[in-house]
């Protein structure tokens, strides 16, 4: 038992951590770590510089542009990405839509669409939610009806993260109205072009555009856009959601945020000296820190428990990741709004022409978006409470 | 990066987890062991001095085995699966550890046989009532005298003192009560002119003592370590018990959770099993969860114990005390709550652990005390 890395394994991590560093423009990372707001083009430029290097999708298969990693290279390499604050790969593309093709798609849609996803040059988003189907996916009522060479569908998708900046949609819609539940949903690709696709925003607690509605009226796809068999869709999708959980820990993330937040701490005024005087807040900070290092080990035992795990198949454990990794996040968000105090209330001070003064706290105004918009992670990706549900069957036999 | 033992280590997690469950297999089992005089049977101490368990860290030249920090993680959680109230800690870990660690050859050779033979225990008489956790906080004296030193003082709940032949001492050499330096460990036979023992049981069913020591005369030969210099030590044996206490509540938080989910599943209410409901079902997964963030820091905790930076070491392991600490009351106290009525009884087992992982919390630093230590230390994310 030893939990240090290798000499091979560190060098790999200096080697990512300096890319990073030096590779990805310092603006872009300044807008992840801060919360500000990201243009498509942030994504897709940080993007093409990991797939240029051949790191944009280093999971895959080696033929479609993956490297081959262990788990722990592949574990390192995204902790160091968040600890970069780098945004993250299109997760639609990389994680979700990239995978299902190059494990259940035919070769026509492998050649036409893999590298086109990894280059972000098509830019994906997930049609899976809709209004009557949230945590109870498999009561989605979306309908693909078979004319011909086309499906005509129609439906309502939402939650549809980044939709307004998509070319595609991958799509689960109901093949066959007979079938019980989760059988009878096929797995099918959709131009976001097509007539009868209509995006509608919805702007979310933090007042930013991250997610819409996606209104699917009569839209015609050719049936080569099905993935795997019809009716199999409900199987492909498991497998996404499994892939999903890695990494769902984001503790890089959270290690990111907490380091920020003690810089900060060191120059925000507070009493005759500045909050890293404060030891009470500094307690709390400690607090949070302590369970991530417990987290970080438990999402290592997990990660040196894939080499031995059918990878088609989600670990019930990383449900903890899930959990614990959802709640540390929040935790920092909730200090940062703390660090901020009184000063997180000012909203578009840099826009109205903030002075001198105000300009010690001009990071400020992102705290309470951002402490907003991170609620999001106990529910999004299998609630925290289906997590549960998923523990005490899987694991606990409940 | 790897979690995987040993065939070696596999082999002694076999081999304790067997003794420790053929040996407390029920209640009964651990009723009549803390029914004997000392809390628990002199056989059963030999059993675990024939299986080579008793001399695990020592180095093969005194005798032992050389067992590492892995070694007494797994026997550790072995025995608190089982609840064993073998003094385990107090004499091989603790007092053990003193010897090991600041040890001359001859006191090695004059005090380690009889430890790992199973035939002399050692105990580590170093608290005092107003010390709290405070380790460098010593009103025991150590006046020279000719030949020697003569000992005067009072320890506080001293664990397993009445069961050990020798205790491992601190006393104030030099200095002031809470100064760092002048403190000196001295090796002295229980049967010494001027030591007494009052002996009580623990509220986690082991047993402990508060020593008195009056004018107690030990030669120079007995002095362990430096003189003056004894803190280094102490702080080192103690980080060793914490990664020691730190296993043992993981095996401990294993069984009760196994137990709960066992109760869950045979327990009916209202015509069903009450696993059935989501409510209970939520809580013994947030146990779950307890257990196994306790598990990684106690693997954490265990590496770190080696670690050669003393600052980097001792922030380590009060990170993973207050995790453990924390993961201990909610399993604790949740594991109770989902028994009802019959997790408050003392004929329940379950009972019995929720009291050893209650006093646990507060052995060698309770939560805020460590996390203190942490928020000091200005955490453990580097502020890059």
């Amino acid at each position: 038992m030893d939990l240090r890395f290798t000499p091979e394994e560190v060098a790999f991590r200096e080697e990512v951590r300096t890319f990073f560093r030096t590779e990805i423009p310092a603006e872009i990372r300044a807008k992840v770590s801060e919360g500000r707001k990201m243009a498509r083009e942030d994504y897709v430029s940080s993007q093409r510089i990991l797939n240029d290097k051949g790191w944009a999708v280093p999971h895959w298969p080696v033929e479609h542009g993956g490297q081959n990693w262990s788990a722990v290279e592949r574990y390192i390499f995204m902790e160091e990405l968040m600890q970069a604050a780098v945004p993250l790969p299109l997760q639609f593309n990389c994680h979700m839509v990239g995978p299902v093709i190059a494990t259940f798609g035919n070769e026509a849609q492998k050649a036409r669409f893999l590298p086109r996803i990894k280059s972000l040059e098509d830019w994906w988003c997930q049609g899976f939610s809709e209004p009557g189907a949230g945590s109870d996916l498999a009561s989605l009522k979306t309908r693909a009806v078979r004319e011909g060479d086309h499906y005509i569908i129609d439906g309502q998708k939402t939650w549809t993260t980044l939709g307004q900046y998509a070319d595609w949609m991958f799509c689960l819609a109901r093949t066959d109205p007979a079938a019980k539940k989760q059988a009878g949903i096929s797995f099918i690709l959709i131009d976001m072009k097509s007539p009868g696709v209509t995006v509608r925003p919805i702007i979310t607690i933090d007042g930013r555009h991250e997610v819409n509605e996606v209104f699917l009226d009569s839209v015609k796809v050719p049936v080569e856009n099905l993935v795997g068999e019809e009716n199999k869709g409900w199987d492909y999708a498991k497998f996404l959601l499994a892939n999903e959980r890695t990494g769902i820990a984001r503790i890089g993330m959270s290690k990111e945020r907490i380091a920020r937040i003690k810089r900060l701490a060191k120059s925000a005024p507070a009493g005759a000296g500045t909050m890293w005087d404060d030891l009470d807040f500094r307690s709390r900070l400690a607090s949070v820190e302590i369970e991530l290092k417990a987290l970080e080990i438990t999402q290592m035992r997990v990660v040196a428990a894939q080499a031995t795990r059918d990878p088609t198949k989600p670990d019930p454990a990383s449900s903890i990741l899930k959990i614990k990794g959802s709640e540390l996040q929040q935790a920092t968000t909730e200090l940062l709004l703390e660090l901020a105090g009184p000063q997180a209330l000012a909203s578009g001070r840099a826009e109205a022409g903030h002075n001198d003064a105000e300009a010690l706290f001009a990071w400020a105004d992102t705290a309470a978006p951002v402490y907003f918009n991170t609620r999001k992670v106990s529910i999004y990706g299998g609630s925290n409470e289906i997590q549960h549900n998923v523990i005490a069957k899987a694991i606990l036999g409940l | 990066m790897d979690f995987d033992l040993t065939d070696e280590q596999s082999l002694l997690k076999d081999t304790a987890q067997r003794w420790a469950a053929d040996t407390y297999a029920g209640i009964e089992a651990l009723d009549a062991a803390r029914a004997e005089p000392l809390g628990f049977a002199e056989a059963k101490w030999a059993e675990l001095a024939e299986l080579g368990l008793l001399g695990l860290p020592f180095a093969e030249a005194d005798g032992g085995f050389g067992g590492g920090p892995v070694e007494t993680l797994v026997v550790m959680e072995a025995l608190g699966r089982a609840l064993a109230p073998e003094p385990y800690l107090a004499s091989v870990i603790l007092g053990g550890g003193a010897v090991r660690l600041a040890g001359t050859e001859a006191q090695r050779a004059a005090l380690l046989p009889g430890l790992i033979d199973g035939s002399a225990r050692l105990a580590f008489a170093h608290s005092e009532l107003q010390a709290r956790y405070d380790l460098n906080d010593v009103a025991t004296t150590a006046r020279a005298v000719d030949g020697g030193f003569r000992l005067d003082g009072r320890k506080s709940v001293v664990l397993n003192a009445d069961a050990a032949k020798t205790l491992v001492v601190s006393a104030r050499t030099a200095g002031a009560r809470r100064d760092a330096a002048g403190i000196t460990l001295f090796v002295v036979p229980l049967d010494a002119a001027g030591v007494s023992l009052t002996a009580y049981p623990t509220q986690d069913g082991g047993r402990a003592a508060d020593v008195v020591l009056a004018d107690v005369f030990v030669p120079a030969d007995a002095v362990l370590g430096a003189v003056d210099g004894g803190l280094p030590v102490v702080e080192r044996v103690v980080e060793g018990a914490i990664a020691a206490v730190c296993a043992e509540a993981v095996g401990l938080m294993e069984a009760l959770t196994d137990l709960t989910v066992e109760y869950l599943k045979t327990r009916k209410q209202f015509g069903v099993a009450i696993g059935a409901f989501q409510s209970l079902q939520h809580k013994a997964v947030d146990m779950f969860v307890a257990l196994e963030q306790a598990r990684s820091m106690a693997l954490y905790g265990g590496m770190m114990v080696a670690a050669e930076d003393a600052d980097e070491r001792r922030v380590a392991l009060s990170a993973a005390k207050v995790q453990i600490n924390r993961s201990a009351r909610f399993v604790g106290q949740t594991a109770v709550q989902l028994h009802g009525g019959i997790g408050m009884t003392m004929e329940y087992i379950g009972a019995h652990y929720f009291r050893r992982l209650a006093m646990i919390e507060l052995m060698f630093g309770d939560t805020p005390y460590h996390q203190r230590r942490v928020t000091d230390a200005g955490g453990l994310v580097a502020a890059a």
